[in-house]
């Protein structure tokens, strides 16, 4: 990502430290991570010590420190979906992708994160794979989706 | 400045407004436990350990003094059996990080908590956050801060600024009740040493 | 549409609007919540511009996709007007019939309307299905006749109306005073009355005011936030610029979660339209008030739902609460005086304002007016979002709109208030639902998420799995919550895995008083709940894990085992094939083994097991009966014998 880009996030928000999140999760939809240089240029353009930016940067779930796969597969874990079986889920994706929760495989190619409720909620257990949703799914299902990913 | 009139432990208090009960209370010699209170920086209110019974708007609830602004007719109570067994369990808590504190040591005596109550932790840390918030407001560096959330949570140098700060520095040392500030530090001067790796998460 | 200048130019567009719009013209409404995303209602919305066009009818007919209708379970759903004919788990290849015969032939498609899976009663208009009978859906309800992206849609179903009758009618005062009339309670959690909040925030000192939405609904099994936001923008941004107005703020904001993107898209184009057309922005209808809206996106943290969190994380900062007094209202975002309300709460003010305060109190109980929206979700038939008044039993929820417990199971408890809430046994099912009776049962209305359980939810699993959430989401500040959450969470752990001790009951009510009572937000406080409700209501199945390793509920993995039943089996070989762990002895003719210290306990073995024969089970608290010898072992089977 070239510093004109993170310029241009940064002033599209007028260059305020209050939208310092904001400009995080412009730049982590952009590049679907954020770099070090990244977050250094954000320091320095909005004068936020790079402490606060470290803090921000892991205590929201929403941002990526290294570098995330080509897919990005979110398995809700909300109540709802936890009743129905959540877990056995998880555990399936886990099988077809080789990675567990929290972790992107060598090729880069998936990203596999929980999230604690989607809101889908009448239709779980739900899995998300770029941003399409797969509602209802079971461990059968989840075998047959991941056939068509490169 | 306006005046007003709050009850401490039975006693009548005149606190000027705006004021914490923490402070009112010290002022009559009032004593309250405190663990992440400094009177240089900004009260933080994460140990809780200063908590006190206040009777407000008709309810009774659990507030910590070093925070909860002084109000007219106030009535606080300092020292109840509620307190009590509040503050041994959050000692035995803490003390499951740091066995070693002179200071949960002593409160530890002082609310009979059991050192061994839990099983030990990996970190020192008990997050009083004195280190960090000595840095960001007397010293204005910023080189060690928060990072993560919840048990997860830990303090972390900038190596970049703690390579040109902290060696001449070491202000927040004796501030820190456990030694979890000095193992920190000797982590960071152990990586700045070495190449600069990016960080993984686990 | 130009820009609307006055509140006259307004309801003369809104007659226009009407005027060209024929009641009797066909429209085909399609459902396209997030929910129905998820079962695909695009490729049915794809396949439906189709078949239009192939048969001439896009001008004749109008298409329309709206928000969420709320019978999730049932999606994805067609409506089709001026009849009402509601259909259900359309799919694209449904499309050509529906459009030749419902919307040709005025016939009905037998196959997609409503059956009552009890009664066999079917239901062809959508307010006739048993599920929509029962609800009051004064909130929701606009949702299935708006198309969200739409600002005609909304000014047709009456939209803005509330608007006008304020700006023309009524002093701020007088509206501040018509919403504590009509007594309405937060949505969001805490239940305060709002007309409280918006009167100490109007006479807070302050060279500025804000108004925010809280549209962080981060509770999980919660979703109604999400719907009105996506379903019905308008309604509230109208709500939202009406408090405004009563507080005397000029800027707004909307946080909503970025887990949701249609909410977020949504919010966005609708308030860029109310820009272009007048309705945000300077000197709205020409009323004097100046009224801006920003939205900002929640970054992936639940205690950010929390009130003085939120503002942290609208300044730019981490998501730590902060302590209370001062309240937001007196001292919020920047130090201004900041009211903050839920969606929700929000979408109700039109409704207020158009029906007047004697008219909304008249629904609902002595201590909570109006109706409240609840996800109706877990183990229940009808899975969805269902808007009741305030004082319907459980009861009426769980079974007449909830259509009862699926697969023949029983009802256990449930579960409301979020993680901060509590579960309701089968003995409070008639509990007339309300705040103080949630509260008063030791739980909470909470957001409005309702998870219900049956017979196979092991309740001390289900408190683990809250504080294991909790845990999570801890802004770790505070020690009763960082390490207090914790700690419960370790002793539930070890609970459920067959290594709870005695005294461990003891020891979570101790740490719950300790969370309940010092920390600092409501996250830690509402900690504790989950876990004193499941003691107080089902402190047998904590003794029989501790005491006999059992989980009465077959759930816990450590504390059961499979066994196939060797009078019941007949060595048809179908749970070895489906065992991924090849953990099952057995072969034709042959009674099948589980092998015990090779199982992994994942269940494929109980699910492919035939009905007819249902020879495996779980079993938990006692030893697993000693295999037959192998001698023993073979059978005949009974098909075989004659």
């Amino acid at each position: 990502m070239t510093k004109d880009t993170i310029d241009q996030i940064i002033d599209k928000h007028h260059c305020e430290a209050s939208s310092l999140i904001q400009i995080l999760l412009d730049i982590q939809s952009e590049n679907h991570w954020l770099p070090k240089e990244a977050l250094e240029r954000v320091s320095e353009k909005l004068d936020v010590p790079m402490s606060q930016i470290r803090h921000i940067t892991t205590f929201y779930k929403s941002f990526s420190l290294v570098p995330r796969g080509r897919h990005e597969v979110h398995v809700c874990m909300g109540t709802a979906c936890h009743v129905r079986g959540a877990q056995r889920i998880l555990d399936s994706v886990t099988e077809q992708i080789g990675i567990g929760a929290g972790e992107t495989d060598v090729d880069l190619k998936y990203s596999l994160e929980t999230v604690n409720c989607i809101g889908c909620c009448a239709l779980g257990p739900v899995m998300v794979v770029d941003g399409e949703y797969h509602g209802n799914i079971t461990p059968a299902q989840v075998a047959e989706t991941f056939k068509n990913y490169e | 400045m306006s005046e007003l009139l709050l009850q401490i432990d039975g006693r009548e208090v005149t606190a000027r407004a705006g004021a914490t009960i923490l402070e009112a209370a010290q002022s009559v010699g009032i004593s309250i436990p405190t663990l992440c209170h400094h009177e240089k920086l900004e009260a933080h209110g994460g140990c809780r350990i200063c908590s006190v019974e206040v009777d407000a708007r008709g309810r009774t609830s659990v507030v910590a003094a070093c925070l909860y602004p002084v109000e007219q007719d106030l009535v606080v109570r300092t020292r109840t059996r509620k307190l009590e067994r509040i503050r041994k369990s959050l000692v035995e808590m803490m003390m499951a990080h740091a066995p070693d504190s002179e200071q949960l040591q002593a409160l530890a005596v002082e609310y009979g908590a059991d050192k061994d109550r839990y099983g030990k932790e990996v970190s020192f840390c008990i997050h009083c956050g004195l280190c960090v918030r000595y840095c960001a407001e007397i010293k204005k560096k910023n080189a060690v801060g928060f990072i993560d959330r919840g048990p997860r949570k830990e303090i972390c140098f900038i190596p970049e600024i703690a390579a040109k700060e902290c060696w001449e520095c070491k202000e927040c040392f004796p501030l820190c009740p456990t030694s979890a500030l000095q193992a920190a530090f000797v982590l960071v001067k152990a990586l700045t040493s070495q190449a600069d790796e990016p960080e993984r998460k686990a | 549409m130009p820009r609307i200048n006055s509140t006259a130019e307004l309801d003369a567009l809104r007659l226009d609007i009407l005027s060209t719009r024929n009641p009797e013209k066909p429209c085909i409404t399609l459902c396209s919540g997030s929910a129905c995303q998820a079962t695909h209602c695009r490729k049915v919305a794809a396949a439906l511009d189709l078949e239009l066009e192939k048969q001439g009818l896009t001008n004749t007919v109008h298409f329309r996709k709206t928000g969420c209708h709320g019978f999730c379970e049932q999606g994805p759903i067609i409506v089709i007007y001026p009849e009402g004919v509601c259909y259900l788990k359309v799919q694209p290849a449904d499309i050509p019939e529906i459009v030749s015969q419902t919307l040709v032939a005025k016939k009905i498609v037998e196959r997609l309307i409503y059956v009552d899976p009890t009664t066999g009663e079917k239901a062809v208009k959508e307010e006739d299905i048993p599920f929509y009978k029962n609800q009051q859906r004064l909130v929701l309800g606009l949702n299935t006749r708006i198309d969200p992206k739409s600002l005609e849609d909304y000014l047709a179903v009456g939209g803005y109306q509330a608007l006008t009758k304020v700006l023309t009618e009524m002093s701020p005062e007088q509206v501040i005073d018509e919403v504590k009339a009509a007594s309405l309670r937060g949505r969001g959690g805490g239940g305060f009355p709002a007309g409280l909040k918006w009167e100490a925030c109007r006479n807070a000192t302050g060279d500025a005011k804000y108004v925010i939405v809280n549209c962080d609904e981060g509770d999980p099994g919660a979703y109604m936030d999400r719907s009105l936001m996506e379903g019905n923008p308008y309604c509230v941004l109208e709500g939202l610029l009406i408090g405004a107005y009563a507080i005397g703020a000029h800027e707004g904001y909307i946080y909503v979660r970025q887990e949701y993107p249609l909410a977020v898209e949504n919010v966005m184009a609708a308030i860029k339209t109310a820009e272009e057309f007048g309705l945000l922005g300077k000197n709205i209808l020409s009323s004097g008030f100046d009224f801006i809206i920003k939205v900002h996106k929640g970054a992936g943290a639940f205690v950010c739902g929390e009130e003085t969190a939120l503002i942290m994380s609208l300044e730019g900062k981490v998501g730590e609460p902060k302590s209370r007094p001062p309240y937001p209202a007196v001292r919020g975002l920047w130090g201004k005086p900041t009211n903050i309300n839920n969606v929700e709460t929000w979408a109700n003010i039109p409704l207020v304002i158009n029906k007047g305060a004697a008219e909304f109190t008249s629904i609902g109980t002595e201590g909570s007016k109006g109706t409240k929206i609840f996800s109706l979700v877990g183990k229940v038939n009808n899975t969805g979002l269902v808007e009741v008044p305030m004082g319907v039993t459980l009861r009426d929820i769980v079974y007449k709109i909830g259509g009862g417990i699926p697969g023949g199971k029983k009802y256990k408890a449930i579960q409301t208030g979020g993680p901060a809430g509590g579960c309701m046994p089968e003995s409070l099912l008639d509990m007339e639902v309300d705040f103080d009776q949630l509260t008063k049962a030791g739980s909470m209305m909470g957001s409005g998420g309702m998870i219900v359980l049956d017979e196979e939810t092991c309740m001390v699993d289900f408190a683990r799995y809250f504080l294991g959430f909790l845990a999570d989401e801890s802004c770790g500040k505070c020690v009763p919550c960082r390490e207090g959450v914790k700690q419960m969470l370790n002793i539930l752990t070890r609970i459920t895995r067959g290594k709870g001790k005695q005294g461990d009951i003891e020891l979570l009510e101790e740490l719950a008083e300790v969370a309940g009572s010092a920390a600092l937000c409501a996250l830690g406080k509402g900690a504790p709940n989950p876990v004193l409700s499941t003691i107080r209501h089902f402190r047998d199945e904590y003794e029989a894990h501790i005491n006999d390793r059992n989980c009465p509920a077959l759930s816990c993995k450590e504390l059961i085992s499979y066994y196939i039943d060797p009078e019941k089996c007949q060595a048809c070989l179908s749970c070895g094939r489906k065992c991924p762990a090849e953990a099952i002895d057995g072969g034709k003719n042959l009674v099948h083994v589980v092998i015990q210290d090779k199982c992994t306990k994942c269940g494929s073995c109980l699910e492919a097991c035939p009905a007819r024969f249902g020879a495996v089970r779980k079993i938990s608290g006692e030893p697993v009966p000693a295999s037959l010898p192998q001698e023993s072992r073979t059978i005949v089977r009974k098909s075989k014998q004659s």
